[in-house]
């Protein structure tokens, strides 16, 4: 194992963070601060898993990365752009063109089918359905072992199938970056090693860089890079192997 | 499964209705009962009202001028102490300068028809039978334009001369004469003359069928001895309600007595305003109720949908069409209850025609559907959605996302 930085230079990152903190009740006599200064990139294409034990600001911090809460200070770049001072509506672009989230209890829509739910996105940002997105979804679906099943509710899939449906979700757009949150984290260890497998094999072939949320040790370890947080701060970067 | 070409916001908004169905069929069933009793409630004020001025006005004019009332004056001002003024007797007296007030009249602004009539008190005789009648002379073809003669007759045509006379059915009946018979006329000052019947009609009102002789004017003035005077000048104007308006002009300018059907009506008239007055306040209670539903409905909604809200945020959909698609929730409700309530008020008013009847047989309304009374509580109900859904709506872009994925 050497050092993070060593790889760094080589690809222009997707992510940078530069002081990152996040309080909580601010100004109230609770008010804590979870994160205390995180300084870190993440390479375009990197796969990348965030350990670190209960409590140490994982999840906080992927929110932030996902722009889905604002930095209490500190700056973050998503895709080069400065996210600091952007409105509402400037977030919302930037996290719909270029992120795309797998959550660890799938969150599909229980109104749409499948083939609907990985359309999604794409219905968001064009206004309508187009016949590229289906087209997209259904290669999608199909590429995830679910042929048969895209017009089936999602209440009507198993859970390992419901994961599977929200990681072709998040490709759907062809973002840069995935986030997942402890995307295997109810899921039995056989099907929880195929999801994984799939954002491996997503990963390599389309080059989107992905930063895993997980507390499994096995899984952790099939990772290029491990960022490990321990009460808010960076315990420690490592890369595994070298990426590509 | 042919792919949806919604916006995205209709789609949503279709599918969390659609998932809601329990909520949504409530909701809705609330908004048809609101829309269809607001429609079905105007449209039945409105024709039972308009239904009984018809009545009203159709057999009396919506203006009428008479000669002033004559008085009596005390003699002697500079005796101190109490004087008793009997009122005088009113004797029947011609309109002075009938024909120049006519004129006046004429030139009003929304002044339709007007016609000069000379009646007065008489005694219809044939055989021992002895009616007591209103001696009504006219001009028919300025009458007709007062009261709608020709769509009240029986027999023959309104159209009278010479000793020509047009009586009701009910005088007929009581006469025992028809049409070509001849009827005696004696008039309260003693002249008489013999009338031949020529026509028959039925204002739909038994006493007036019993009272009304029309004669030309010439020969009820000389019956009446008003040679070459009318006793009142009749007057249509455009619109009904502008009538105590008209008069109070006429008034003015003439120095005669002048009263519109308002003020010979004005019981009439107070009902009709305070039944107004109370649709007006059972709508707007119908309206407030129907808006509370749609709103606790929607609140109820955004709770439920809290984690499908955080997920569409995620995936990249802003604040503002979240409250987009809670707002189009509020609007479709609306939309649709307000065309299921239109049906519905149809068909009641389909229903109560049957059961509303008046003593004769025919329907006291029609079933038809005022296309404007429609409209009007269908925009009602959407625009009442809408401002309803804002609230949730709202309440839904406010939502924290991290919050609803966590739970």
């Amino acid at each position: 194992m050497k050092p993070a930085d060593a790889s760094m230079t080589v690809r222009p990152p997707i992510i940078s963070m530069r002081g990152l903190r996040k309080s909580y009740g601010v100004g109230t006599p609770v008010e804590t601060e979870v994160l205390h200064g995180i300084d870190a990139e993440l390479a375009e294409g990197e796969f990348c898993a965030l350990i670190g034990p209960s409590g140490s600001g994982k999840s906080t911090l992927l929110n932030l990365i996902g722009l889905l809460e604002a930095p209490s200070a500190g700056e973050l770049w998503v895709a080069g752009q400065s996210t600091v001072g952007l409105n509402e509506q400037a977030l919302t672009r930037l996290r719909g063109r270029n992120i795309g989230f797998v959550f660890q209890f799938h969150h599909l829509l229980p109104a749409f089918s499948a083939l609907e739910n990985v359309m999604m996105p794409s219905i968001i940002e064009n206004g309508v359905a187009t016949a590229e997105a289906e087209a997209v979804a259904r290669d999608l679906l199909a590429r995830v072992g679910l042929t048969g099943h895209e017009l089936k509710k999602t209440n009507q899939l198993s859970g390992g199938q419901q994961q599977r449906v929200a990681i072709a979700r998040a490709l759907s757009m062809s973002p840069r970056l995935i986030l997942a949150d402890e995307p295997t984290g109810n899921l039995d260890t056989h099907t929880a090693d195929e999801i994984f497998a799939l954002m491996r094999e997503f990963n390599r072939e389309r080059g989107s860089a992905c930063l895993i949320v997980t507390h499994d040790p096995r899984l952790a370890a099939r990772c290029d890079r491990h960022i490990e947080l321990v009460d808010g701060r960076v315990a420690a970067d490592t890369l595994v192997t070298a990426p590509g | 499964m042919a792919r949806s070409r919604l916006p995205f916001e209709f789609l949503v908004a279709l599918r969390f209705l659609r998932e809601g169905r329990m909520q949504t069929a409530l909701i809705l069933l609330g908004v048809t009962g609101g829309v269809a009793v607001i429609v079905f409630l105007s449209q039945l004020i409105a024709q039972l009202q308009s239904t009984i001025i018809d009545r009203v006005l159709g057999s009396q004019a919506h203006v009428v001028v008479r000669p002033l009332e004559e008085v009596n004056l005390r003699a002697r001002t500079d005796v101190t102490g109490t004087t008793v003024i009997e009122p005088r007797a009113q004797r029947l007296r011609s309109i002075d300068q009938w024909e120049s007030i006519m004129e006046l009249a004429e030139a009003q602004p929304r002044v339709v028809a007007v016609s000069p009539v000379v009646s007065g008190p008489a005694f219809a005789l044939r055989g021992r039978a002895s009616k007591s009648v209103a001696l009504v002379g006219v001009d028919p073809d300025r009458y007709r334009r007062i009261v709608k003669m020709d769509t009240y007759m029986t027999r023959g045509k309104f159209q009278v001369e010479g000793t020509n006379t047009i009586i009701g059915v009910e005088l007929a009946k009581d006469l025992g004469v028809t049409v070509g018979d001849k009827v005696f006329l004696r008039a309260a000052g003693g002249r008489d003359e013999l009338l031949q019947v020529t026509g028959l009609f039925d204002i739909g009102n038994k006493d007036l069928n019993r009272r009304w002789v029309f004669t030309t004017m010439k020969l009820a003035q000389s019956l009446l001895d008003l040679p070459g005077g009318v006793s009142n000048i009749d007057i249509t104007v455009a619109d009904i309600f502008d009538a105590s308006e008209v008069a109070a002009r006429l008034q003015a300018g003439s120095g005669m007595t002048v009263e519109s059907w308002m003020t010979t009506n004005s019981q009439l008239l107070a009902a009709l305003r305070n039944q107004s007055v109370s649709n007006n306040l059972i709508r707007s209670f119908v309206v407030i109720i129907v808006a509370l539903g749609i709103s606790s409905v929607l609140v109820v909604s955004v709770v439920q949908k809290q984690k499908e809200i955080g997920i569409l945020r995620a995936m990249g959909t802003s604040s503002n069409r979240i409250m987009g698609v809670f707002l189009l929730q509020g609007a479709l409700v609306g939309f649709v209850g307000a065309l299921s309530g239109v049906g519905l008020a149809w068909a009641l008013l389909q229903i109560f025609s049957t059961i509303y009847r008046t003593g004769d047989g025919a329907p006291i309304f029609e079933p038809q559907l005022d296309t404007g009374i429609a409209l009007s509580a269908a925009g009602i109900a959407l625009v009442v959605g809408v401002l309803a859904a804002l609230i949730p709506a709202r309440r839904a872009a406010k939502m924290d996302p991290v919050q609803a994925i966590r739970s």
